[in-house]
């Protein structure tokens, strides 16, 4: 009896649908598990990663799964953190309705830049995405009263409940929300919806003789990803505590970019390390540069430094980001009960194919 | 009216340094289609390898001539060391290694010179003409920069249209294993474009440097203008480069003059928006061929 | 046995990703670094404090900035050289969030959170340090003397955060009140910074000069900033403004003068303090003056593009050398920051730095050795009156009011005047135009300051 019902939940669980929210379910606990362990100030760490990893999941589907190069998705998380503000200043609703605005909104602004981009190949949609990221702070700073100038708008989560720490709090909210971001983009992925993302990606003609809309499908792909951008940005902010222009630089639309190759274009889990990345490098480099006395100037350079040339190695020695280093690494592992000639390639299927 | 004719001087001032950086990554891309990231910060440097010679003696016109050759030759470099390995993999690639570039280039910049104020020397007058008693937004300087800029172009015209070394370049930029059966020697010319590109990007930023707040950041919002110049002019035509610099200059000049200067990038914008959706490969380019 | 074709299946991806996550976490954790305990006032021992800041070390808001904090870790390591304050030597952990809100959230709750700092000294911007106001409050860490000129900082709501220099509209009255009594009848333009700083500035030249007396405002959007402000300076020239106030950082002045030369046009300057110090905007028109054909000595007698050049001043600037904080100032700069001082030398910025540092070192003396978060807040409070600085005012801090200076005096840089001589040259120094006047940042009226200006103790202990 208990056999047979294990059985069938195997058989259930071959449902990738299904598989994905298991592991978010396990991802989950051992995260909650791991925050209660962790301090304060890593608790807070954890959750700008997580939130990095809401942006960096949805640019990974827009160019990994979709072919589309975007160098603006800074701009899309202005426009989610200000929608954040502007809601959390003007009206009082619900918290969770307040983050589904900035995704929506930003969703808007991606159907938006979308639709002219449908015509545009490579270098010509990233020299329209990046003067979309340069002009929205110009947007922001020209009205100052609405945008709330200089000092910004406050935006803050719900307070924590009981004795728990606000740091943890708002780490379980960010957390939870790259958890469900994952499922869901991982269920689209595999549904015939990735599979037309990706037909769009290797050939629109062929796309388009296969009956696929390929103008929608692209807005589709930059509508979703610019609301993933819109709630990582949201949730960004609710760590710094206020929205202000200062926050979404021309280098934060550039180092998501970078996030996102080095963890692997195409890939969700690589999203993680992309996030760690944005948050320790800079960290790292910083108490390394510590460590030699080079005088104020060449240390706070050298962190810069030593990013562009982590940039540049990477690319070089794992063009596939740690995602797709990790990947090879398990393809080409040792077996046990090998011929001299060596295993032949497993067939692998994965996400991004 | 003086007013438009001043925002007018200034646009066609700076449409020329973007033409300039427009050509280096026109260059780029017709050889290896990727986008120089780095093309701007990489100015930024050796004008700043400029400003130490002359700083420590050297005459304006020698530093100018030997950090032009520098230019030159880091752009060549690049393409052989970093950008060669990177040849047929990920499209990307090579773009993230240029902007890993840019990146090293700002910090080596701002780590060896520095955050202090300083300015860097025009290499003539900058004070107004004279029309009349009325003195005009543009100087010898100003003057300069024109004739710099239209020789450049007027060289490169001469370069792809005339020498047989053009010819060259311009097959392995259009077919590179055709032009490879026919005996060309593609990797040395992509290189050579690379150098070329290089040449002119110092150029741009010896150029831009008197007139700007100058440190390891002032070749950036430049860069940015000058790709939406070259995407505007089409990225396969150095002609397409000089117009679009100038109508690219000219426009955030009157944006920035009527409008005010924060919503210069949406100008911009703008700009690139309304000329892709009338001519998305740019206005200079030849739509490709549909392949099927 | 049949086998099945080798396929990575989905369960094996799913382990693959989970086994990886519990590796980067366990290597997370233990690369984490450990949480220092808390001592029972955070960053006090009994032979140390510890204090942190975040400034713009990198990116383009640093020029000039980051040379505050060096320089207040000279005065620091001057008094840990003379035995501290009560047998405790200060360490100043400066930060560089390169003016990126972001970043200071993240290093302010590094410092905080894990470096346990006793106050946050010496932060600078005014994005920057809004973005941690209320975590700083909340958590009961002293934002002292923040780097802004902002009216935001005298707030009710967030007692532990104090101002130093004089807010942007007293610069702002004390200019318009100048314009009106010196330039009366004659076409005034502003050129400011669209940002808090700028809007500040004018918001109180708005409070004194006649608005039918302005005819131009013109502005300039920081994040943009590279080239020339043409566009500005000419649409200026065209309303024909005689007098052009400048609400800009140095780069921003240098930009905006010298496309007006280029265009023939020069009007009288009035420069917020911000962007008017001569040795950070000098190099900038330097080379400029040379090329329009004067010779070099012409040039630096004539103090080029800056001569006659209106502005306030707080406290006695860098070209006065007889006066006697002037010279402390240098032999504590050429002293303790070596480096800083054959670079820089004795600047607008690193003048800034030694001030706010002494003001600090004040502020731990007069709190004694019982030394609390409160402790402190009180001295300063009730106290930081009477503290002696390089202002020529003395500090305003009360239970009501958080602003530090509140008055300055109007100056002209005048070629005739000692210059300023820094390592990169020779730069046109100040003469006085008015008396020291002291006002509000509201609507209060100008009042003349009649009070003494302190001098420099003979040492350290005599402070006490």
């Amino acid at each position: 009896m208990g056999a047979a019902a294990f059985t069938k939940f195997v058989r259930l669980t071959r449902q990738p649908m299904l598989r994905h929210l298991l592991v978010a379910v396990a991802a989950g606990a051992i995260l909650y598990f791991l925050t209660g362990r962790l301090s304060q100030y890593n608790d807070y760490q954890v959750g700008e990663i997580a939130s990095y990893v809401v942006v960096l999941a949805g640019l990974s589907l827009l160019t990994g799964a979709n072919g589309q190069f975007s160098l603006g998705h800074g701009g899309f998380m202005a426009v989610g953190a200000y929608t954040l503000g502007l809601f959390m200043t003007h009206t009082g609703t619900n918290f969770v309705l307040e983050l589904a605005a900035a995704a929506g909104v930003a969703a808007v602004a991606g159907v938006v830049i979308g639709l002219p981009a449908t015509r545009l190949k490579g270098p010509y949609l990233a020299g329209m995405t990046l003067l979309f990221a340069l002009s929205i702070p110009g947007i922001a700073d020209k009205w100052p009263a609405t945008f709330g100038g200089d000092q910004g708008l406050t935006v803050s989560a719900p307070t924590a409940p009981g004795t728990l720490s606000q740091e943890e709090w708002l780490a379980w909210i960010q957390i939870l929300c790259a958890l469900i971001v994952f499922v869901l983009l991982a269920n689209l992925l595999w549904s015939r919806y990735g599979r037309t993302f990706r037909a769009v990606r290797d050939d629109e003609i062929a796309a388009s003789l296969a009956g696929i809309h390929v103008a929608r499908t692209k807005v589709l792909a930059f509508a979703i990803s610019a609301a993933c951008a819109g709630l990582g940005g949201a949730l960004l902010v609710l760590s710094t505590g206020i929205v202000n222009t200062g926050e979404f630089p021309l280098s934060l639309s550039i180092q998501l970019l970078a996030a996102m190759v080095l963890g692997g274009t195409g890939t969700l889990f690589g999203m993680v390390w992309g996030g760690i990345l944005l948050v320790y490098l800079p960290q790292w480099s910083t108490s390394l540069s510590s460590d030699f006395s080079l005088g104020t100037g060449a240390n706070a350079y050298l962190a810069t430094i030593i990013f562009g040339l982590v940039l540049i190695v990477a690319m070089l020695a794992a063009p596939n980001g740690i995602q797709g280093g990790l990947r090879w690494l398990w393809a080409h592992r040792p077996r046990p009960g090998q011929g001299d000639h060596g295993a032949p390639a497993p067939i692998t299927v994965s996400a991004s194919d | 009216m003086t007013l438009f004719l001043d925002y007018s001087l200034d646009g066609l001032a700076n449409g020329m340094i973007y033409a300039t950086l427009a050509l280096a990554l026109v260059l780029i891309f017709r050889a290896t289609r990727i986008i120089n990231f780095a093309q701007g910060a990489a100015g930024m440097l050796t004008t700043f390898i400029a400003f130490s010679l002359i700083s420590g003696g050297w005459g304006y016109w020698w530093a100018f001539l030997v950090v032009l050759l520098i230019g030159f030759a880091i752009g060549a470099a690049t393409q052989r060391v970093l950008i060669r390995p990177l040849a047929g993999k990920s499209e990307l690639n090579p773009v993230i290694v240029t902007i890993g570039l840019f990146v090293v280039y700002e910090g080596l910049a701002g780590a060896i010179y520095g955050n202090a104020s300083r300015g860097f020397p025009a290499a003539y007058s900058q004070r107004g003409l004279h029309i009349g008693r009325t003195a005009v937004a543009f100087s010898y300087f100003d003057l300069f920069i024109l004739i710099a800029v239209l020789v450049l172009m007027a060289a490169t015209f001469v370069l792809f249209r005339f020498t047989a070394l053009g010819l060259r370049m311009r097959a392995s930029a259009f077919s590179r294993e055709i032009a490879r059966l026919l005996g060309v020697r593609v990797g040395l010319l992509l290189t050579l474009g690379w150098g070329l590109a290089g040449f002119a990007g110092s150029l741009a930023g010896l150029l831009a440097a008197p007139t700007s707040s100058f440190g390891p950041y002032y070749m950036d919002l430049i860069f940015i203008y000058s790709f939406t110049a070259a995407v505007i002019g089409g990225l396969e035509s150095p002609i397409g480069a000089l117009i679009g610099g100038l109508i690219a200059g000219l426009c955030i000049s009157y944006v920035g003059g009527y409008l005010g200067s924060g919503l210069e990038p949406l100008g911009a914008l703008a700009l690139l928006t309304v000329a892709l959706m009338s001519r998305p490969e740019g206005i200079f380019a030849r739509p490709p061929a549909r392949r099927v | 046995m049949r086998r099945r074709a080798r396929r990575t299946t989905g369960w094996a991806r799913c382990a693959r990703a989970l086994v990886a996550a519990s590796i980067g976490c366990m290597l997370g954790v233990t690369l984490l670094p450990a949480t220092a305990q808390a001592a029972s006032t955070p960053g006090v021992t009994s032979n140390s404090i510890t204090i942190g800041a975040t400034v713009p070390l990198t990116g383009p808001a640093a020029p000039g900035y980051d040379e505050i904090a060096p320089a207040m870790n000279a005065v620091f390591d001057w008094v840990n050289a003379h035995g501290g304050v009560d047998g405790r030597k200060i360490h100043y952990t400066y930060l560089d969030d390169g003016y990126n809100p972001a970043n200071t959230a993240t290093l302010t709750r590094q410092l905080v959170l894990q470096d346990n700092v006793f106050a946050d000294v010496g932060s600078l911007g005014t994005p920057t340090q809004s973005a941690v106001q209320a975590f700083l409050n909340q958590q009961k860490v002293p934002q002292l003397f923040i780097e802004s000129g902002c009216n935001c900082w005298n707030s009710s709501k967030y007692p532990l955060s104090l101002g130093w220099q004089p807010p942007y509209t007293i610069d702002g009255k004390i200019l318009g009140a100048y314009i009106k009594a010196n330039f009366p009848g004659k076409k005034i333009g502003y050129l400011y910074q669209d940002d808090e700083f700028g809007q500040d500035v004018v918001k109180g030249l708005d409070m004194e000069v006649p608005s039918s007396s302005v005819v131009s405002r013109q502005t300039y959007d920081a994040a943009t900033l590279s080239g020339p402000l043409s566009n500005q300076m000419a649409a200026l020239k065209a309303a024909g403004a005689q007098v052009v106030v400048l609400a800009t950082i140095p780069a921003a002045t240098a930009l905006a003068m010298l496309p007006a030369a280029v265009i023939g046009y020069s009007p009288q300057y009035v420069v917020d303090s911000v962007g008017a110090d001569a040795p950070t905007v000098g190099p900038l028109l330097a080379s400029f003056a040379q090329k329009g054909g004067a010779s070099a000595a012409q040039v630096a007698a004539a103090g080029g593009l800056l001569n006659n050049v209106i502005t306030t001043a707080y406290f006695a600037p860098e070209s006065d050398t007889s006066n006697s904080w002037v010279q402390v100032e240098k032999k504590i700069l050429e002293q303790y920051a070596p480096s800083l001082w054959a670079k820089s030398g004795l600047d607008g910025n690193t003048q800034y730095g030694v001030a706010l540092a002494y003001t600090f070192v004040q502020a731990l003396q007069k709190a004694g050795k019982n030394l609390t978060r409160d402790s402190l807040m009180n001295a300063i409070n009730s106290d930081g009156h009477s503290f002696v600085t390089p202002g020529f005012v003395p500090l305003s801090y009360s239970s009501s009011t958080h602003f530090g200076f509140e008055g300055e005096e109007v100056v002209k840089l005048e070629s005739s005047a000692p210059p300023a001589v820094t390592p990169t040259g020779s730069w046109i120094g100040s003469v006085p135009v008015g008396p020291v006047q002291t006002t509000s940042p509201g609507s209060g009226p100008i009042k003349k300051y009649t009070g003494p200006t302190s001098t420099p103790p003979k040492s350290l202990s005599s402070t006490a």
